[in-house]
């Protein structure tokens, strides 16, 4: 069992939940009360990790990133850092995967208050922070949660993208699934079925979590109607 | 006085209004007409591509002089059509969520008198999914009172209830607004609900004010053909001018002469229009003793007669007219006592004041 693997993966996915969710809720928000006419492209760009494969996703990242382009030199100059192969760069590529996990389930949760809600919130007397606060946020949050649930599921799972921007570098980039890439390559199943087992465990308690809750909430409103 | 002059795209609308403060106006129409659209505009909620809106010299909007106060700081409460209660919170907090600028024991005091005030101070705890409908508006109407509003919109708030609740919350909203005195507005598609409630009368189609005015004289006389068919008079003809006199203008209708107690005293270039209630062409018996006094009496002969309850609705042919149809309303034993039935011929009366010429 590799634990500093295991442990690079939790902190990964924590990081990401962090830095990614605000901006999903931001986003997502956004996007559900925007008329922008370029709403349908800008879906389509934050859905394309979905349908993309995640070496392309990871080609990119490399490209845009890497020591000799602009944005790495800039990056590298300003942060005394490379993303490249370095844990900063991991997170950051995993923050650009999930954002269709983290922005799609919080639209449709804030498309789900209706206008009728917002009208009344307005001539309650309650300013566009207070309707956010108080009417928005409660109505919306099973979404957020879904959002939350699902960043943290993928990013404990993810491999392509890490595998491209990160390495395989032991402490560093080596995350539980590039582990286990790495014992069955070198022959070694037990240690490759004991972190698969482990990952599979982790994400089932998380998902199941994430379901119970939800579950649980609906079960209330059912009840109380 | 109210004052809103709207013009929006989508929606169409292109609306002047005039209402009066301190009471109680309606705005009728189809649906599609724009009637929500004008009180969301009024509420501040809908951005209209020009607005003016004056609320007792107060300006709310003015898209010319680029002011707009926002909806949350304008001192009016709404009630929308399914009340948009908020579902993740009780009654009281809904009452409440109108109340966040007091601390939090004042607020608790005056959210339950809010809800005592509408009769439901018991049910403080419940979410809305556990409020019936009429519990549910009575909540969004304590939501809309709580602040103090000087001025009450309503959408449709008693489209989503049953006959018995409507009727009674029909009548606890007139105790409301003459206790409180205060400017109500609401819309409607119910014409009936809004002569009994209204003070003042908006009709409303594609987003234009057909008429507008008090609701009596309104209801009396529209003012134009448009106007005429929203309130449903089921009679509409055309007859040639013939001259005014001190008992009113005459009028050709076929080879009939009518007298109409008002209208426009110069004659029109054309024919002009006019109008009748259902319920204001009489029946004449015969040997009636003050028949003269009943207006002009026509000869008629009936084509249909549908009981409809506690009416019915004949259709007569007037036999001078060229044989055009006007309807009536009579009482079930009136059309038996009668003898109305298809084929049968009668008597009718066109009381000079019942006949409404229109523009």
């Amino acid at each position: 069992m590799d634990w500093n693997a295991f442990h690079l993966s939790l902190k990964l996915a924590v990081w990401t939940l962090v830095l990614l969710l605000p901006v999903g809720v931001v986003t997502g928000r956004w996007l559900a009360r925007t008329q922008t006419r370029a709403r349908p492209w800008l879906q389509a760009l934050f859905a394309l990790p979905l349908v993309l494969p995640p070496t392309v996703v990871g080609y990119y990242l490399l490209v845009l990133t890497g020591a000799q382009s602009p944005i790495g030199k800039l990056i590298t100059s300003w942060f005394g850092v490379s993303l490249v192969f370095s844990f900063p760069g991991l997170v950051l590529a995993s923050v650009l995967v999930n954002l269709p996990f983290a922005i799609l389930p919080v639209q449709r949760a804030f498309e789900a208050v209706s206008q009728e809600l917002h009208d009344a919130a307005a001539c309650c007397g309650m300013n566009p922070w207070q309707a956010f606060t108080r009417i928005e946020m409660p109505l919306a949050w099973p979404g957020i949660l879904s959002a939350a649930v699902l960043t943290l599921g993928h990013t404990l799972g993810e491999f392509g993208v890490v595998l491209m921007v990160g390495g395989n570098i032991p402490g560093e980039t080596r995350t539980l699934s590039i582990a286990i890439f790495d014992r069955v390559q070198a022959f070694d199943p037990g240690a490759a079925g004991r972190m698969a087992g482990l990952l599979l465990l982790i994400s089932l308690v998380t998902v199941a979590l994430g379901y119970g809750v939800l579950e649980g909430r609906s079960r209330r409103t059912r009840r109380s109607s | 006085m109210l004052s809103i002059s709207l013009e929006h795209d989508t929606p169409d609308l292109g609306v002047e209004l005039q209402l009066p403060i301190g009471q109680l106006s309606a705005i009728v129409g189809p649906s599609g007409s724009g009637k929500t659209s004008v009180l969301r505009a009024v509420a501040g909620v809908l951005m209209t591509r020009r607005s003016r809106v004056v609320f007792d010299g107060d300006i709310w909007a003015d898209t010319e002089q680029r002011a707009f106060r926002p909806a949350h700081q304008r001192p009016l409460g709404f009630v929308s059509q399914t009340f948009g209660l908020f579902p993740h919170l009780t009654a009281a907090e809904n009452v409440g969520a109108a109340l966040t600028h007091l601390p939090r024991r004042a607020r608790a005091r005056e959210v339950q008198s809010g809800l005592d005030a509408v009769g439901i101070g018991g049910l403080a705890g419940r979410r809305p999914s556990e409020l019936s409908g009429g519990q549910g508006q009575r909540v969004a109407m304590a939501r809309a009172l709580a602040r103090k509003p000087q001025l009450l919109l309503l959408d449709e708030p008693f489209s989503a209830l049953d006959r018995s609740t409507r009727k009674r919350l029909h009548v606890e909203l007139k105790r409301l607004q003459n206790s409180l005195n205060m400017t109500v507005v609401f819309v409607t598609h119910d014409l009936d609900e809004a002569a009994q409630l209204s003070q003042n009368l908006v009709l409303l189609r594609h987003g234009r004010v057909v008429q507008q005015g008090p609701t009596p004289e309104l209801l009396r006389r529209p003012a134009t053909v448009e106007a005429a068919r929203l309130m449903d008079f089921a009679n509409l003809a055309r007859a040639r001018w013939v001259g005014s006199g001190a008992s009113g203008i005459t009028l050709r209708w076929g080879d009939v002469l009518l007298t109409a107690a008002g209208g426009p005293q110069s004659q029109p270039m054309d024919t002009v229009s006019w109008t009748v209630r259902a319920s204001d062409v009489l029946l004449v018996k015969h040997n009636h003793p003050e028949e003269s006094r009943l207006g002009t009496i026509l000869p008629a002969k009936v084509v249909e007669v549908i009981e409809m309850g506690d009416s019915a609705l004949a259709s007569v042919s007037v036999d001078d007219s060229g044989g055009e149809i006007l309807r009536m309303r009579l009482r079930p034993g009136a059309v038996r006592r009668h003898n109305v039935s298809p084929g049968s011929q009668v008597r009718i009366a066109l009381h000079p004041q019942a006949l409404v010429l229109m523009d």
